[in-house]
């Protein structure tokens, strides 16, 4: 646990992405396996699940701090995070911990089915077995989320230099379903390995958004372009009469997605398409938000399965026939998907197709653009025609090419601390709108970005001094300030009060030029609703 | 008026009449440092305390064990061919950073601002030599030196001249590590001169007070364990900045 705290403790405290990855590199050469095997796992959110509910963290916590819990929730606003907290309140101590960071986790594994009043002495035992930073870090491997500006791209990076193992091969090894309490290093990492490939999906590759203008790329017939899809970016995969459905956070999610079985069937074993989970009901395009119904659910059910049913939008073939086609221009890739689509298609299958789009100038490209929204679609993605599938985001064959925002303006009501590097200032904000008769503000969104940090620091002494009535870590304030408000998506929801979801809510700009009086009403935002578009 | 402990000249202003004692604290902490007069408690019957650092999570190291990771963080970026940057006001943090920097690992430089507040302080108790960062000085003359500037000058064109440099930040607020972050320093030494939770608390019961008023920091949160803890306690608001307190001070300097 010492090296693995060390590690953490380097990380942490720069901001220079090379010193993170020597720190890393350093550690994956020196560690023991087994303990690199699980520093891999944590840094790619593959953590053991929570041992302990937070709610009895805090109290046991507040315990050995003997302080009252209302104390600790105070101070838990204020530092941001429960583990870091935790590890603060916590009296300093004397005594000294030798064990390994997988021994720490095995003992969290175990604790998950032990009666509360042992995990209750294992927490206190070790709390006061370990100095300050190690007691963050165990804290921090038992409520979970190790969010330390480590990117699992900036992992592979130093383990690539610490294994002289190609980056892109190791990307491809990490991804998928692997237990790191039973695999080791070797079988991980340095082993060339059959028996995993099976439910393999490939890196994804990503795309930047455009820079400057269409036409700096040059000759339009160079390109495709498809309509950029707001959904959920998956890989599906057919091997062995067996379906894998692959999200880009590179969770297997086949059990969310049961209408996927029919492609067994109808794709042949070999397959890897690469496209768009989108809501699809009566043969219409839904919105994000039709979406998070399905996303959010453990159980699918059958009503549920009818009531929102979905479509795989395909866009690209990354394995045909077992052969990674990868490296095959991204022309000759698209005429296997088409051919393959119109051999199998079927009304009630579930794939459908990203159609390409060719312009004669970036001025009938700029036009489709558009027509986004009435498509129900975020723009467009230009693809070159001879690019090859890249892995992770990579600048020059693909960009994103999103249609404006939608904005409104709105004002600032409530607002709370923020997390991580924005502890301790009010960075978390909630807007309203004006209801009919311009009397109340309606909540419609929650934004916590587009300013800068001066921005911040300015607004955050505003609210101390602003505040009507707190909520815990909510305030509510004096409505004053108005926010020119951007967003991606707009659609009804009954899921919110003001009756309105919207996709993405950012600060476009402070208009302190502007009144409370001069913002928009809800049934402004209403009117920027797209009416579908049956054809899309 | 009796001393504080925050820092040097600093003093608690106690008030009596008709036998009732009232003692307000200003600023102050209960480490000696060894520049300030160390603080004293002094016996009243309503005591005005700041409570800057007034939450738990604060807990002070022993500033010798702090002094001894500054020393040691500035020999590892010498040896890395580095120049150390550490910030800390002018008046009061600054003089305790060159009392306990250690002069066997290099020379001691300091920004324009610093060096004209302990030209004033010199008199008044021992200082180390100390070089003004000026125009003529070279890059080569400050390569695994350590400077000593004001939280303002980070970020600045000043501190271009110290490439290759690693930045530290000497202050309590480096108790969070959001707050390190946010302003994009390498290390941060959690150095006060205000006390922190304990310290307050010790504070107030060697006043033998049962009224205690509280100004500036967490107040509210003060105040409410106070309550609890069978005090007459209320807060107090004040020109100080309130629960903005030193943090915004620091980072609207470096505006």
């Amino acid at each position: 646990m010492k090296r693995f705290a060390e590690l953490i403790r380097k990380i942490d405290s720069t901001n220079k992405t090379n010193l993170k990855v020597d720190a890393l590199t350093q550690y994956f050469r020196e560690a023991p396996p087994k303990d690199k095997v699980w520093t891999i796992a944590i840094l790619s959110h593959r953590r053991p699940p929570r041992p302990v509910n937070t709610t009895l963290l805090r109290t046991w916590a507040t315990e050995l701090a003997n302080i009252p819990l209302w104390l600790f929730e105070e101070s838990y606003h204020i530092v941001g995070d429960l583990a870091e907290t935790i590890a603060l309140i916590i009296p300093a101590s004397e005594e000294d911990s030798e064990k390994s960071l997988t021994q720490f986790l095995d003992e969290i594994i175990g604790l998950k089915k032990r009666p509360d009043e042992e995990k209750r002495d294992y927490l206190h035992e070790n709390w006061t077995a370990l100095n300050y930073y190690e007691r963050f870090v165990f804290s921090k491997l038992i409520t979970g989320s190790f969010r330390i500006g480590v990117s699992q791209k900036l992992m592979t990076r130093a383990l690539a230099k610490a294994t002289d193992i190609d980056i892109d091969v190791l990307a491809y090894k990490l991804m998928g379903n692997w237990d790191p309490k039973t695999i080791t290093f070797q079988k991980l990492i340095l082993e060339e390995n059959e028996a995993d490939y099976l439910s393999k999906p490939y890196p994804f590759y990503l795309a930047y958004a455009i820079e400057y203008k269409p036409e700096d790329l040059g000759d339009v017939s160079n390109w495709f372009a498809e309509h950029k899809w707001d959904g959920i970016r998956s890989q599906v995969i057919i091997r062995n009469n067996e379906l894998f459905v692959w999200s880009r956070g590179e969770e297997l999610v086949t059990d969310k997605y049961p209408e996927f079985e029919a492609l067994v069937e109808a794709l042949p074993n070999g397959t890897v398409l690469d496209g768009e989970i989108l809501p699809f009901k009566d043969g219409v395009i839904g919105t994000f938000n039709d979406l998070q119904t399905r996303i959010g659910r453990k159980n699918i059910s059958k009503a549920l399965l009818k009531k929102m049913p979905v479509i795989l939008k395909a866009y690209d073939i990354l394995e045909w026939e077992g052969e990674d086609i990868r490296n095959l221009a991204f022309v000759e890739r698209r005429k296997i998907l088409e051919k393959l689509h119109t051999e199998v298609k079927r009304e009630e299958l579930p794939l459908h197709l990203s159609e390409t789009i060719e312009f004669s100038n970036w001025e009938e490209a700029t036009q489709e653009r558009e027509r986004s929204r009435e498509v129900m679609s975020e723009g467009l993605m230009l693809k070159r025609k001879d690019s090859p599938y890249l892995v992770g985001r990579k600048k020059g064959d693909w960009w994103k090419w999103k249609v404006d925002p939608l904005t409104i303006d709105a004002v600032l009501t409530y607002a709370m601390r923020g997390h991580g590097r924005r502890s301790n200032l009010f960075t978390d904000y909630t807007f309203g709108l004006w209801d009919e008769e311009k009397e109340e503000l309606v909540t419609f969104a929650k934004a916590y970005s587009g300013l800068t940090d001066k921005e911040f620091r300015s607004l955050d002494a505003w609210i101390k001094k602003n505040t009507l009535e707190r909520f815990g870590p909510v305030r509510s304030v004096t409505p004053h300030h108005v926010f020119e408000i951007a967003f991606e998506g707009i659609a009804l929801s009954k899921r919110h009060k003001s009756g309105v979801a919207t996709r993405f809510p950012r600060m476009l700009r402070w208009r302190k030029d502007k009144k409370i009086e001069d913002a928009n009403t809800l049934e402004d935002l209403k009117q920027l609703i797209p009416k579908p578009d049956k054809a899309g | 008026m009796h001393p504080a402990g925050h820092i040097i000249g600093s003093s608690q202003i106690r008030v009596e009449h008709k036998g009732e004692v009232w003692v307000f604290t200003g600023d102050y902490k209960t480490e000696d440092d060894g520049i300030a007069v160390s603080y004293e408690p002094v016996k009243c019957h309503t005591f005005i305390t700041e409570c800057t650092f007034g939450l738990p999570a604060f807990k002070w190291q022993p500033q010798s064990e702090v002094y001894t990771d500054i020393n040691n963080w500035w020999a590892e970026n010498k040896d890395e061919g580095k120049t150390s940057v550490i910030f800390g006001y002018s008046l009061g943090k600054a003089q305790r950073l060159l009392r306990y920097l250690d002069t066997d690992i290099g020379k001691i430089y300091t920004h324009g601002a610093i060096e004209n507040m302990t030209e004033v302080i010199r008199p008044l108790t021992a200082m180390p030599e100390t070089t003004r960062v000026t125009r003529e000085t070279t890059k080569d003359q400050l390569k695994g030196n350590i400077v000593v500037a004001p939280p303002s000058a980070h970020g600045s064109t000043w501190i271009r001249k110290m490439v290759p440099y690693v930045t530290a930040s000497a202050s309590g607020w480096m108790t969070f590590r959001g707050a390190r972050r946010r302003r994009a320093i390498d290390k941060g030494f959690v150095l006060s001169d205000h006390c922190d939770w304990h310290g307050l608390l010790e504070s107030i019961k060697a006043t033998g007070a049962e009224k205690i008023i509280s100004t500036h920091g967490y107040t509210d949160i003060f105040t409410r364990y106070l309550l609890e803890q069978g005090y007459d306690a209320r807060t107090e608001a004040t020109q100080y900045e309130g629960e903005l307190g030193e943090e915004n001070k620091e980072e609207s300097n470096e505006d």
